[in-house]
């Protein structure tokens, strides 16, 4: 089962607000161990595919496979049990949890401990270690007991991935990590998921086309819904109808 | 300075009964619990119940019911009363946990009007007038605490174990998560737990805990009646969160200690206790987000941090 090419599938998915096609009869193959990127202009329905993928919405249409298994009908929670997880667009952490308890949270998904109200807190410093670990990969070390309301956004876009690979995921779906954030930090950023994708297959959906130029394997094109291309760097960048996407996109967005 | 705090608060609610009326002491120990268990909910899990009297008033009821009627010992009615009211709790969860915000806020208003509907009509509860006479029963059978001096020392003890028992969940494994949820819920799904089993625990939790407050109410005065149903109790406990402070451990217990003694100070003048509530709730929300005991670990920060410099 683990042996199959693709480690995520998607076949013919979509998603329909009232009449509105969101995401509409979309194929996405990704291959394991890849980082494949999704890309298109603002409203081209990317997160809402995420949204599809990870369960967060129920889709309208089509099958969704990981590994071989079919998850089609699993709920989020155990979508990122069977270790397909994802980051969100807007940051999303706990805000009053220091960015410690932040990652121990997600740790605690499969360490079994996440019921016992009775148990003093103590009992989980043994997730500290591993917890610190992460920070310290994502250069967090520093902001280990600040509260996640304090961080700069790039270091709260930084403590979400350390919290989704607190679970090590095998697929690991990221919107926009390095939206909003400096020059400074997009480099680092780049630079931690080229490292950790190492042993896992990772979808990315970014605007940054230098960020996409340098890690994607693969690239598919979405546009109003559906997928308009598919393809490597060279082959997406040189297409027309993905230039006249963009600037299109650009249009809508004025 | 937090020890000598809590050192000092015990040392005086020791020696209080012999300088204030118990049963006021005792009232304010209840509302303690009832205050508690709120905060449970609505500073920790961020769920707003707009219907926490129905715990409270149910297992009044309850205790006074298998006291009346049966020879229980006092501790195992106002227990079973709090399991009866922690089952409600789980139910009403189980229903509710699905929505948020206003709407879970309004389920649980819906089952407090139900539950008080129900009261209300049943013969045992003795309708409009309620549930006269209450006995204290022997404590674990064998101690007579009747007297209100020693009663007053069973509810202090009651109250401490209650204030140990939500400070160890809310410093738990379970109330990182409840937190997390609290903060972001969708996240906490993506990270392969369920969160509408926390809420719904975190319910059962609360419940049973205003269940006890409850049930020692009911001892404490000897009667029960509708209005711990009402929603003007769900109401004024959600007074005394905000008062106190919302999401500190302490502030909603001094909420309940300022809005107990303002009822009672401001009792003689009828209406008029309602109006002062309400003034205080708007002075709160306009210039105490935090709350009393919020703003005041506020000001000594800067305080300190004013001497540090
Ligand atoms: N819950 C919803 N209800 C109705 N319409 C929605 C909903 N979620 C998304 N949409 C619509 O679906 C379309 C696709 O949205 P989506 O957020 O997936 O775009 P995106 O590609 O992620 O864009 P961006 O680059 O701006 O993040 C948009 O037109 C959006 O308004
Ligand atoms: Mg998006």
């Amino acid at each position: 089962m683990a042996d199959t090419e693709y480690a995520l599938e998607a076949r013919g998915i979509g998603k329909r607000f009232g009449e509105f096609w969101a995401v509409n009869n979309v194929d996405l193959k990704v291959r394991r161990g890849a980082i494949h990127a999704l890309i298109g202009p603002n409203g081209a329905g990317k997160t809402t595919c995420f949204n599809l993928l990870t369960k967060t919405l129920q889709p309208s249409t089509g099958k969704i496979i990981l590994d071989g298994e079919d998850i089609s009908r699993l709920r989020t929670s155990d979508v990122a049990k069977k270790g397909m997880v994802r980051s969100f667009q807007i940051s999303a952490t706990f805000t009053d949890l220091t960015a410690l308890q932040n990652v121990r949270v997600a740790l605690q998904s499969s360490h079994g401990s996440a019921w016992r109200f009775w148990s003093p807190i103590s009992s989980i410093y043994k997730l500290n270690e591993r917890a610190e670990d992460l920070l310290e990969q994502v250069g967090l070390a520093d902001a280990r007991d600040m509260k996640a309301a304090e961080l700069s956004y790039g270091k709260k876009r930084a403590l979400e991935i350390a919290t989704t690979l607190a679970l090590e995921p095998k697929v690991m779906l990221l919107d926009e990590p390095t939206a909003g954030m400096g020059h400074e930090d997009i480099e680092p950023i780049t630079e931690l998921i080229r490292k950790v994708s190492r042993d896992r297959t990772i979808v990315i959906v970014e605007h940054n086309l230098s960020v996409v130029s340098t890690l994607s394997d693969r690239i598919t094109v979405l546009q109003a819904g559906q997928v308009l291309m598919e393809g490597n760097y060279a082959e997406v960048s040189s297409d027309e109808r993905v230039i006249a996407a963009y600037l299109g996109g650009v249009d809508d967005a004025a | 300075m937090r020890i000598a705090l809590v050192l000092t608060g015990i040392a005086l609610s020791l020696a209080a009964p012999f300088f204030v009326y118990p049963v006021l002491l005792m009232t304010i120990l209840c509302f303690v619990i009832f205050a508690a268990s709120f905060n449970l909910l609505l500073g920790y899990a961020g769920l707003l119940c707009f219907g926490q009297a129905m715990f409270l008033g149910l297992s009044a009821y309850m205790t006074g019911l298998m006291l009346k009627t049966t020879g229980m010992s006092i501790e195992l009615a106002i227990l079973a009363s709090a399991l009866i009211s922690a089952a409600l709790g789980a139910f009403v969860g189980f229903v509710a946990v699905r929505r948020s915000g206003i709407q879970f806020a309004m389920i649980t208003f819906a089952f407090a009007q139900f539950v008080y509907f129900l009261l209300l009509q049943s013969e045992f509860t003795g309708g409009e007038d309620g549930m006269q006479g209450i006995p204290r029963s022997n404590l674990f059978g064998i101690f007579d605490i009747s007297d209100s001096m020693t009663f007053y020392y069973f509810v202090l003890a009651a109250t401490l174990l209650v204030i140990l028992l939500v400070y160890r969940i809310v410093h738990s494994p379970f109330g990182e998560i409840l937190q997390a949820i609290r903060d972001n819920e969708v996240r906490v799904e993506s990270l392969g737990f369920r969160p509408e089993r926390f809420k719904i625990l975190a319910m059962t939790i609360s419940a049973g805990l205003a269940g006890l407050a409850g049930g020692l109410k009911a001892t404490v005065f000897g009667f029960a009646t509708l209005t711990d149903v009402s929603w003007t109790v769900s109401g004024e406990v959600i007074l005394m969160t905000l008062l106190g402070g919302l999401g500190t451990l302490s502030g909603p217990m001094v909420g309940a200690g300022i809005i107990i003694v303002m009822n009672d100070e401001l009792a003689q003048f009828g209406e008029w206790a309602l109006i002062a509530q309400g003034i205080i709730l708007i002075l709160v929300i306009l210039f105490m987000r935090r709350g009393v005991v919020g703003e005041a670990g506020a000001l000594i920060r800067r305080i300190r941090s004013r001497k540090a410099n």
